[in-house]
């Protein structure tokens, strides 16, 4: 990291507190490990002997205290992934999350795109479906087309819809995403909701209240209207533990005390992000490698 | 380019710091310069790209080189997938002499001796002195390949006089190396000179002095 690469993430950090200031959030700092942890399909945890996971994302005790009646938070949080290691990636990163309640999809894409705006003085962005997406570049629709076709698109012979979807977005979909002005991607299939809510689309399918933001070919954000039904929610947790044995992973314990706040007494609806902190400080300066923008 | 403060951490040579090499690799192990094998090829991973879209599988986008007829294939594989290690060795081995079709090198530490073929050793065969020191590659203890130095020194064998006023140097003619390669060299070069030649072009590079 050079010096002016130095400055620069000082730089932003003022600016990512001052814009969530000015907008009436509270920052906050919550555990970087825990002995419980949210389960992630393919999110891999690392143990701390002792003294349970350190945390891949702030979410568990965040929503645990818009429970608690917080209002508005964003904390800036270092965040540990075993095995995520790339251009990209690094096991270690600092994740700017937020939540807002009373904000739905929409209103969460937006204060997103505006911190964007703010941060790196970009265009509006571009507000693309799922599904456009797909229709676009891969030229099917991925809530309907037959797993023949998803397998022959793909030129893999897998019976996982989503392996397949994923396979095709990282191939097709993602390089063409974001290039002129940044782009919200929207509506994901319901299957691979993790915690947003989910909604009906105008086309009658279900789907997920979840967007991603892409921009100069780095997936950015990731964000929800979140789900707040705590008995779908451990469900939906089980769900991916199972998962997690078929792909080989070890089981996680579910988050309980989140679970029960969720309960009691309540998640005000509400929309959050979680932005790769690291990520926007390589479009600020024009990074090609995660590595040049830490130490 | 301003220089880095500090250099950042260290904890990639941490995760890979293992010394025995499995018999298979898990997408996790994946790295540029793995030696690996699809169905019995043996290939290196010259790049390897780590990609993980949303929520969803990691993948590994990696470029692999075919050892044996050196090109380069993308293949992308999923979390938890796995490759055949290829027990593929390099090191140096000296050019000790040619015994008909083949090409005998021999390794400098333990000396036992490989023969190439003169398909495997290529283009460069006439440009082959004894005694060179080259990379061989082996794939199961079998050489598959050779590499030479990128440059190497050769007197010339023959060279034809230079045209008398003529000394322009971007004036080239042929010259007949000691190996028995003929190459283009400029006018201004004569029988007995020493030239620096590249050995991944076949070009002329200069006029040098003897090797010592």
């Amino acid at each position: 990291m050079t010096s002016a690469i130095l400055k620069r993430r000082a730089e932003l950090l003022a600016n990512v507190r001052q814009f969530f200031s000015d907008r009436g959030f509270t920052e906050v700092a919550t555990p970087r490990v825990d002995v419980e942890i949210i389960p992630e399909l393919h999110i891999d945890p690392f143990e701390a002997p002792g003294l349970g996971y350190l945390q891949a994302s702030p979410e568990m005790h965040m929503k645990r205290l818009l429970c608690a009646g917080s209002g508005p938070i964003f904390e800036i949080a270092q965040c540990f992934r075993r095995g995520e290691r790339g251009k990209l990636h690094r096991p270690e990163f600092t994740m700017i999350e937020w939540y807002r309640p009373g904000d739905d999809m929409q209103a969460g894409m937006g204060l997103l795109d505006e911190l964007l705006q703010q941060m790196l003085g970009t265009p509006t962005a571009t507000r693309t479906s799922y599904r456009e997406a797909f229709q676009r570049s891969v030229g099917i629709d991925p809530h309907t087309a037959p797993l023949e076709q998803l397998q022959k698109k793909a030129g893999e012979v897998l019976d996982d819809r989503d392996e397949l979807l994923n396979l095709l977005l990282a191939r097709h979909v993602e390089p063409a995403l974001g290039s002129g002005a940044p782009e919200l991607l929207y509506h994901y299939p319901a299957s691979q909701s993790a915690l947003a809510a989910t909604t009906i689309d105008e086309q009658a399918v279900q789907v997920a209240e979840r967007f991603e933001l892409y921009h100069g070919g780095v997936e950015l954000a990731n964000g929800y209207h979140e789900l707040t039904d705590p008995v779908e929610l451990r469900e939906r947790l089980a769900i991916a533990n199972e998962g997690r044995t078929e792909f080989g992973r070890p089981t996680l314990p579910l988050p309980e005390m989140l679970l029960a706040a969720m309960t009691d007494p309540g998640m005000p609806p509400c929309a959050g992000v979680a932005l790769g902190f690291d990520r926007l400080l390589m479009l600020a300066v024009g990074a090609e490698s995660i590595d040049e923008v830490v130490i | 380019m301003e220089a880095d403060l500090v250099q950042y951490t260290k904890f990639d040579q941490l995760e890979n710091g293992t010394e025995a090499v499995p018999s298979t690799y898990n997408t996790s192990d994946f790295r540029k310069g793995l030696k690996v094998q699809i169905d019995g090829v043996p290939f290196l991973m010259v790049e390897m790209n780590f990609r993980k879209p949303g929520k969803g599988t990691a993948l590994y986008e990696c470029k692999l080189k075919n050892l044996i007829r050196n090109t380069v294939v993308d293949r992308t594989y999923r979390a938890g997938q796995t490759l055949e290690a290829a027990d593929v060795m390099e090191f140096t081995a000296q050019y000790l002499y040619r015994q008909a079709d083949a090409f005998v090198f021999m390794n400098n530490i333990d000396y036992e001796q490989y023969e190439l073929s003169a398909e495997q050793v290529g283009d460069f065969a006439g440009f082959l002195k004894e005694g060179l020191d080259c990379q061989i590659i082996t794939f199961n203890n079998q050489p598959i390949g050779v590499t030479p130095p990128n440059h190497v020194i050769l007197q010339v064998e023959y060279a034809e006089p230079a045209a008398k006023g003529n000394t322009a140097t971007n004036v080239s003619k042929p010259v007949k190396l000691e190996t028995g390669a003929e190459i283009q060299a400029p006018a201004f070069i004569n029988t007995g000179d020493w030239l620096r030649v590249d050995t991944r072009t076949f070009e002329y590079i200069e006029r040098t002095n003897a090797p010592e």
